[in-house]
């Protein structure tokens, strides 16, 4: 039972990373839209995210779920040495999660207020994956010292470090890439649908190129990404196919008739990369500074908790997946564009 | 700031706001369902209206109800590790269930806010019922989790190690139901309260009289039914209390002298150091008789608890009478709405009737953060009730003052735009709903 609770715990970070990550793009790609077109990426992706953003974050909800009833010891360890990064991440949570609630149930629509909640939205949904991309670099940096002796050494740089830094402005450039794709699918007007092929693109080369800094970083801070990437066989096979469905995906990407495929790919290429650094470090979760490390094997809740914990999730899937494929069901095989107005 | 009431402050702050989002989350969806069901066999628009004035509503709530909840998953951790690392497998049954339950209810959300015009009517409305029903179920959940800190079973505590775990008889621990049921028809008589007092306000103004009515009357129905049958599910609660958490209890009750023929004493100004309570109103022999239904045998004071273990006695007992003052006025009022319903419609046309209703709006609310107070307060100097003390759960981190003022900031600004949103969306009901 301890494998099929890894097992969901591995699925619900993923899909938080796709459907999440996605989701926190859609406000990215506002950020990084010119403010002629800023209304219509507002609309698209209000129509796109609009009925489905809340269940994406339930995912982040399982996650913590799953750490605290089965590994207590990584989760209290992690927000303990992590709280101020944790607590940087709830603030964009919140802020993020009530502007777009708010901007779109505001029932007096101005310009200050939508100004105000855009603002809002867009920004801490920048900063949010950011810190989210902090927390799990820190977890792998090594740079967590339960022996430290003062407040910095302890709290300030288990995270703030050039490896988890880089990690968090790669992880932005992805959620902001996720989206891009995301959003070609979702609008009717060709002019839209180029722009957003174009942010698809931008985004993409700035994650490539904040992938090399991760890299670079990593020799910074001593962690040996490198060795441990392409020291084994199923890491570095993933990184390969990750790598082949990018070229692939730039060939594809301009032909309109592969919207689904292009949305296959992207997210065939950022689960590829998680299960690269997954695999790699499996089943350590926490590494600290002094080598020692937390573990997915040994560091679980003793038999029943991690028994009745797999049951919970293996049920509560039963209800979930079905409901929640017939609501992404629901809102696609309908044309985009006529939510907007309904209500 | 010591850090240690910084993080009990930060916690306090934090659960006394999700509160309030979370209850009016649960609560309004069955009202939205109910006043969705008139519209669907009445075609009476002003139905439809309401079903999606109050629909706005629950999308605002809800939205601020999970982010804060969110907070409130990684607080437990980053205030409480030392609680987190023992108790998260002990009672982690409910909130993984919990997990599943607020899923499904932003999944039927999902639903209900963005189906009008392209569902099936009657799958519509089922969506709108799932969102009610899980969201009850989540609240359940969460309370029962609450619940096992009250009772702690389903573990044997043998030398500091929590041995033999079992989740489920963690999860329907004793305190289980009589907690559920107590914060669930609280949930149902505060929102009614307050919805329906809102709603009272704009018939008292004369604003879109037709409206507002039919609103008012779907949530005090609820409301009004919820604040009656409250004091019987006080009873269960108390006599619970007095069986597990005896000191919890006395504290409550201000109660200090342990003897037979107990008083109950109503109001006053406990004094711990004389241990008495000045001008209270006592009635000899009431404490027996709600705990043991007879007025003789003795009910347990704090005399027979050791001081390190006793809760703060003033602010629980002051709570506690908040808690029921409120209590008792609401189910007074709710007893006068019934009789205006069946006996007096006049009533109805009254501005005095209008106005209590107007008075009541926060009652419920200021009711139900005072029954947190006890229950949380009452517990202290434990966090788990007899097994770990709270000054043992905290986080090593210094400076948690600096995150609670973070916090509180946050939350009150939240608040505010909370209000400002709904004032615009009443504001905005003659232009959008009067057709």
């Amino acid at each position: 039972m301890l494998y099929v609770v890894i097992l969901f715990l591995f699925a619900a970070i993923t899909l938080y990373f796709l459907l999440g990550g996605a989701d926190f793009g859609a406000g990215i790609i506002e950020l990084f839209t010119s403010t002629d077109n800023k209304h219509r990426t507002r609309k698209t992706s209000y129509q796109a995210i609009g009925p489905i953003w809340e269940a994406n974050h339930m995912w982040l909800i399982i996650t913590v779920v799953i750490l605290f009833v089965g590994f207590p010891t990584i989760y209290s360890e992690m927000c303990i040495y992590l709280h101020i990064p944790l607590l940087i991440m709830l603030m964009g949570i919140i802020a993020r999660g009530t502007a777009f609630a708010f901007r779109n149930y505001d029932a007096i629509k101005d310009e200050k207020t939508q100004g105000f909640y855009n603002h809002m939205f867009v920004y801490s949904s920048f900063v949010t994956p950011m810190f989210l991309g902090i927390i799990a670099g820190s977890a792998l940096s090594g740079q967590i010292d339960p022996n430290a002796r003062n407040f910095a050494d302890a709290y300030i740089f288990s995270w703030l470090n050039w490896f988890s830094v880089s990690v968090g402005l790669f992880t932005v450039a992805l959620c902001g890439f996720l989206a891009a794709i995301y959003l070609v699918g979702e609008c009717p007007e060709v002019y839209d649908v180029k722009r957003f092929i174009r942010k698809a693109k931008a985004m993409n080369i700035a994650a490539v190129i904040l992938g090399a800094l991760v890299f670079v970083a990593s020799g910074i801070e001593k962690v040996h990404l490198a060795n441990w990437i392409f020291g084994n066989m199923i890491s570095l096979a993933a990184v390969i196919a990750a790598t082949l469905s990018l070229v692939l995906l730039w060939f594809i990407i301009s032909d309109s008739k592969n919207k689904q495929w292009i949305r296959v790919l992207a997210a065939f290429q950022v689960s590829m990369i998680l299960i690269s650094v997954g695999h790699t470090r499996f089943p350590r979760f926490v590494i600290f500074k002094d080598g020692s490390s937390m573990s997915l094997l040994t560091d679980h809740a003793t038999g029943k908790s991690i028994d009745d914990l797999g049951i919970g999730l293996l049920v509560g899937s039963l209800f979930i997946l079905p409901a929640l494929g017939y609501l992404y069901y629901s809102f696609k095989k309908k044309a985009p564009g006529q939510i907007a107005d309904d209500h | 700031m010591d850090d240690f009431i910084a993080a009990r402050s930060q916690m306090a702050l934090s659960l006394g706001f999700h509160i309030i989002y979370s209850c009016i989350g649960m609560v309004m969806p069955v009202f939205m369902a109910i006043s969705h069901y008139k519209w669907i066999k009445t075609k009476d628009p002003v139905y439809k209206n309401i079903t999606i004035a109050w629909s706005k509503g629950v999308a605002i709530f809800f939205a601020t109800g999970a982010v804060s909840g969110t907070m409130l998953s990684f607080e437990l951790g980053l205030l409480w590790p030392g609680f987190m690392k023992h108790a998260g497998p002990i009672f982690g049954m409910p909130f993984s269930l919990e997990g599943v339950a607020f899923f499904i209810e932003a999944i039927a959300l999902g639903f209900f806010l963005y189906g009008w015009n392209r569902l099936n009517t009657w799958f519509h409305w089922v969506t709108g019922i799932v969102v009610g029903i899980s969201g009850i179920a989540s609240g359940i959940l969460v309370v029962s989790a609450n619940s096992w800190m009250n009772s702690p079973s389903g573990f044997d505590f043998v030398n500091g190690k929590y041995l033999n775990i079992d989740p489920l008889k963690a999860m329907f621990n004793e305190a289980w139901f009589s907690e559920s049921l107590h914060m669930t028809i609280a949930a149902f008589s505060a929102t009614g309260f307050a919805v329906a007092g809102i709603h009272a306000l704009m018939i008292y103004r004369n604003r879109n009289v037709h409206f507002h009515s039919k609103a008012f009357k779907i949530a005090i129905i609820f409301g009004a039914a919820a604040a009656i049958l409250q004091p019987f599910s006080g009873d269960i609660s108390a006599k619970g209390a007095a069986k597990r958490q005896p000191a919890k209890l006395a504290a409550m009750e201000a109660y200090f002298h342990t003897q037979p023929y107990s008083p109950l004493v109503i109001g006053g100004i406990p004094d711990t150091v004389a241990k008495r309570v000045n001008y209270g109103l006592e009635i000899p022999g009431l404490l027996s008789f709600l705990v043991h239904d007879n007025f003789k045998q003795q009910v347990n004071g704090l005399d027979k608890i050791p001081f390190k273990d006793q809760p703060p006695v003033a602010v629980t007992h002051y709570a506690f009478q908040i808690m029921v003052g409120f209590g008792m006025l609401m189910m007074l009022i709710g007893v006068l709405y019934f009789v205006a319903l069946w006996k007096k419609k006049s009533w109805f046309d009254k501005g005095w009737f209008l106005k209590m209703f107007i008075y009541v709006t926060p009652a419920g609310f200021i009711a139900l953060e005072a029954g947190w107070t006890v229950t949380e307060v009452g517990r202290q100097p434990w966090i788990i009730q007899g097994v770990m003390r709270t000054s043992e759960a905290v986080t090593p981190m210094p400076g948690i003052q600096y995150s609670f003022y973070l916090f509180t900031f946050i939350y009150f600004t939240l608040s505010i735009f909370v209000i400002f949103l709904l004032k615009r969306q009443i504001q905005m009901v003659p232009k959008l709903y009067d057709r």
